[in-house]
């Protein structure tokens, strides 16, 4: 109590205790004025540390104020917090507008207009959503969509964790590098390799022929899905495998040397340590093959135009082929409902890749 | 000579600043960072850029790190990882086929040309052969694309006109937005930071009719802002960033406000330099995909004026099969250059989604 601040601070706390109550808050001096009830306190602490010096009453000032409004959060004063999110608001702010103008309200706008008609004036109820849901076209994309994705996504992790592993045991950059390689290839480049080797004269019926094999018409037969598998993990094996790494590298090595001294072998320390360690990169792995998953497009359109084989139409042809007729309110039907689906699988999946917990 | 007047002063220090600082930029984790802003005590952005060009000369030869696995397979232990390689070769040369295949195409002359692939491209009778070396090499092709060829030229530079103020764009305006959600405490940064997160993961068929309907309202279809600036809006590099600022030491920061620096000196003299491989990540990533963006250009550039190479050489494969190999491997030129300078940079920007902290 010898600390005059200290005091302060006790029967500013008392203050803030009783507030809910309806008697006169109790503060350690007595006979104040009818003050208003926060300014009495002030006067009070002032009296009661009896030092008059100018800095301890800009100090307790400063602790009353803070602790009069730190509402919520008791640690960080709303003062200093409010000064912060000025300043974070001004960095923000070139990116935020950008992100409202060309991503956030347009998309509420979309949302509206799969309510309305082509020209956004009718309203037209759920009716494009149960067209764009009874339309063959689409069921056949879904579909196809959903294959596709629950195809390759988990031969692409089983894969690209496998070359992971043989990476990390040669320890072989030059392999990594390798494997990087087709990210950074454009897609337009291997446009026309792709062509001599799927068309149906191409390198890879002339192989099937070499091992005695029929040829197949890969891009007019339901060989297509497969080649679009392929094209796939082709394209996103490298950027699964340094997903990988960067997990097992977060796997303590003692672990492992634990388990050699009672006798583990490789496959067990695979099994009960490597597998149970990766978990959590495994959620990040899956949701962001989900994403590039979403490109192939870009192989599939170039390589077999807008209208492919059935088993290779994907969604992305279907929405590709709305917007060249301009039907914007089925399109935002579409859009609509995918980005519903996406959300719904971020926003389960997000804890994987939500790291920073401390809010 | 740099090592040993540092080693003068390194007494109860640690060793040499300037080594601990390269160790920083090399390794990019929190530990050696800390390590390395503590023995330099100079915030100079100069030293940091200094120190960092030098890393990255030195990593880019990775001729080096070759030659260690090689000489290695002469130990007798490591004659057990023969059986590895197996299985590797074989997948690496389901990656070095094909551009090898690309190599050699465009050394090949247009007969040799339609003598091989004619089958597969334009429909010919028989099927495709694939020598491994062309018989007559010929530099014909390329030649005629890079000389007789100006439309070549036009759509070379239309896709740089695309892409460098779409990265340029992305690294202004995400840097400092990363920044704040990194550094900065306050209310809603939980949410603002899901908004991007949820942002960066929609494919573009989402995105693409609200892009429309700004784009169109704004007037701006069938001009290169059009793909411009949602490009340079897009949330993933403000994501990767943040990543790389969150590896920023808190005590550097208050050290820096109670020397008085101000938000946004700290921002300019710690916050930026100390994220160059962040935000190099962010650039190296968003080059690679904008250059080989194919739905953005195609949606919103109707006019073959303003199209980009990776509109234009599907139109020409199958006419021009010899100028179409050219033009492809020199579409790859820039991304591959980009890609072998900046790997570490990738594989940092691809590892920033991944990593939990």
């Amino acid at each position: 109590m010898n600390n005059p601040s200290e005091t302060i601070l006790q029967s500013g706390r008392k203050f803030n205790d009783k507030t809910s109550g309806d008697s006169v808050p109790r503060t350690p001096c007595k006979g104040t004025s009818p003050l208003d009830p926060c300014l009495e306190s002030r006067i009070c602490a002032i009296r009661n540390s009896r030092i008059f010096s100018p800095l301890v009453h800009v100090k307790v000032f400063c602790r009353t104020f803070f602790q009069k409004s730190s509402w919520g959060s008791g640690q960080r004063p709303e003062n200093f917090l409010r000064r912060e999110s000025l300043l974070a608001l001004i960095f923000l702010a070139p990116s935020l507008i950008g992100i409202s103008v060309f991503f956030l309200l347009p998309f509420v706008d979309t949302v509206r207009r799969s309510f309305f008609d082509v020209r956004g004036v009718n309203f037209i109820g759920w009716e494009s959503y149960s067209s764009v849901v009874g339309n063959a076209a689409f069921r056949l994309a879904a579909v196809n969509t959903v294959r596709f994705v629950g195809v390759s996504i988990p031969l692409l992790m089983v894969v690209s964790l496998g070359v992971a592993l043989l990476v990390r045991a040669v320890k072989g950059r030059v392999f990594k590098t390798t494997f990087l390689l087709p990210m950074a290839v454009p897609v337009a480049s291997i446009v026309l390799l792709w062509q001599a080797l799927f068309n149906y004269g191409g390198l890879a019926n002339a192989a099937l022929i070499r091992f005695g094999g029929a040829p197949v018409d890969f891009m007019h037969s339901g060989a297509a899905f497969w080649v679009l598998v392929f094209t796939y993990l082709w394209k996103n094996t490298g950027y699964n495998m340094i997903l990988w790494l960067a997990g097992l590298d977060g796997i303590s090595g003692s672990l492992y040397e634990a388990a050699y001294a009672d006798g583990a072998g490789r496959l067990q320390c695979f099994r009960y340590i490597t597998l149970p360690c990766l978990l959590p990169t495994i959620g990040v792995v899956a949701i962001l093959s989900l994403l590039n998953s979403f490109r192939v497009f870009r192989e599939a359109y170039l390589v077999a135009g807008s209208h492919p084989h059935d088993s290779m139409y994907l969604l992305q042809h279907l929405f590709n082929n709305w917007f060249q007729n301009l039907d914007i309110s089925r399109l935002s039907a579409g859009a609509t409902m995918m980005a519903a689906v996406l959300l719904i699988i971020i926003l389960l999946m997000r804890k994987f890749l939500d790291g920073d917990s401390d809010g | 000579m740099g090592d040993k007047t540092a080693g003068k002063f390194s007494g109860a220090l640690p060793p040499n600043p300037r080594k601990l600082l390269k160790k920083f930029h090399q390794n990019f984790n929190l530990k050696s960072r800390i390590r390395a802003i503590l023995a330099t005590r100079v915030f100079s952005p100069l030293v940091h850029v200094k120190v960092f060009c030098r890393t990255f000369f030195q990593k880019s030869s990775w001729g080096s790190g070759q030659c260690r696995s090689l000489r290695s397979l002469h130990c007798p232990e490591n004659l057990k990882k023969i059986p590895l390689y197996i299985p590797l070769i074989a997948l690496a040369l389901l990656v070095w086929w094909p551009l090898w295949f690309m190599v050699m195409g465009s050394l090949m002359s247009l007969e040799e040309l339609n003598a091989t692939i004619g089958p597969a491209i334009m429909g010919a009778d028989g099927f495709s052969v694939w020598p491994l070396l062309p018989s007559w090499p010929t530099l014909q092709p390329l030649a005629e694309l890079l000389l007789d060829t100006p439309h070549f030229f036009t759509m070379f530079w239309n896709t740089f006109v695309l892409v460098v103020p779409s990265v340029l764009g992305q690294v202004a305006v995400g840097a400092p937005a990363a920044w704040a959600l990194s550094r900065f405490r306050f209310r809603g940064r939980k949410i603002v930071a899901t908004v991007y997160i949820c942002l960066m993961l929609m494919p573009f068929q989402v995105t693409m009719v609200p892009n429309f309907l700004v784009i169109d309202g704004l007037g701006l279809m069938n001009t290169v802002w059009a793909v411009i600036l949602p490009f340079a809006f897009s949330a993933f590099p403000v994501f990767i960033m943040m990543r790389g600022f969150d590896a920023v030491p808190r005590p550097l920061l208050e050290a820096a406000s109670i020397d008085g620096a101000g938000a946004f000196r700290t921002f300019f003299y710690i916050g930026l330099p100390l994220g160059v491989p962040s935000i190099m990540a962010a650039a190296v990533l968003g080059f690679l995909e904008v250059w080989g963006a194919i739905e953005q250009p195609m949606t919103f550039l109707n006019d073959p004026s303003v199209w980009p190479l990776s509109l234009f050489l599907p139109q020409i494969a199958a006419e021009e099969l010899g100028l179409a190999m050219a033009a492809s491997l020199l579409m790859l030129m820039p991304a591959a250059l980009f890609f072998f300078f900046g790997q570490k940079y990738l594989e940092l920007g691809i590892q920033a989604a991944g990593i939990k902290e």
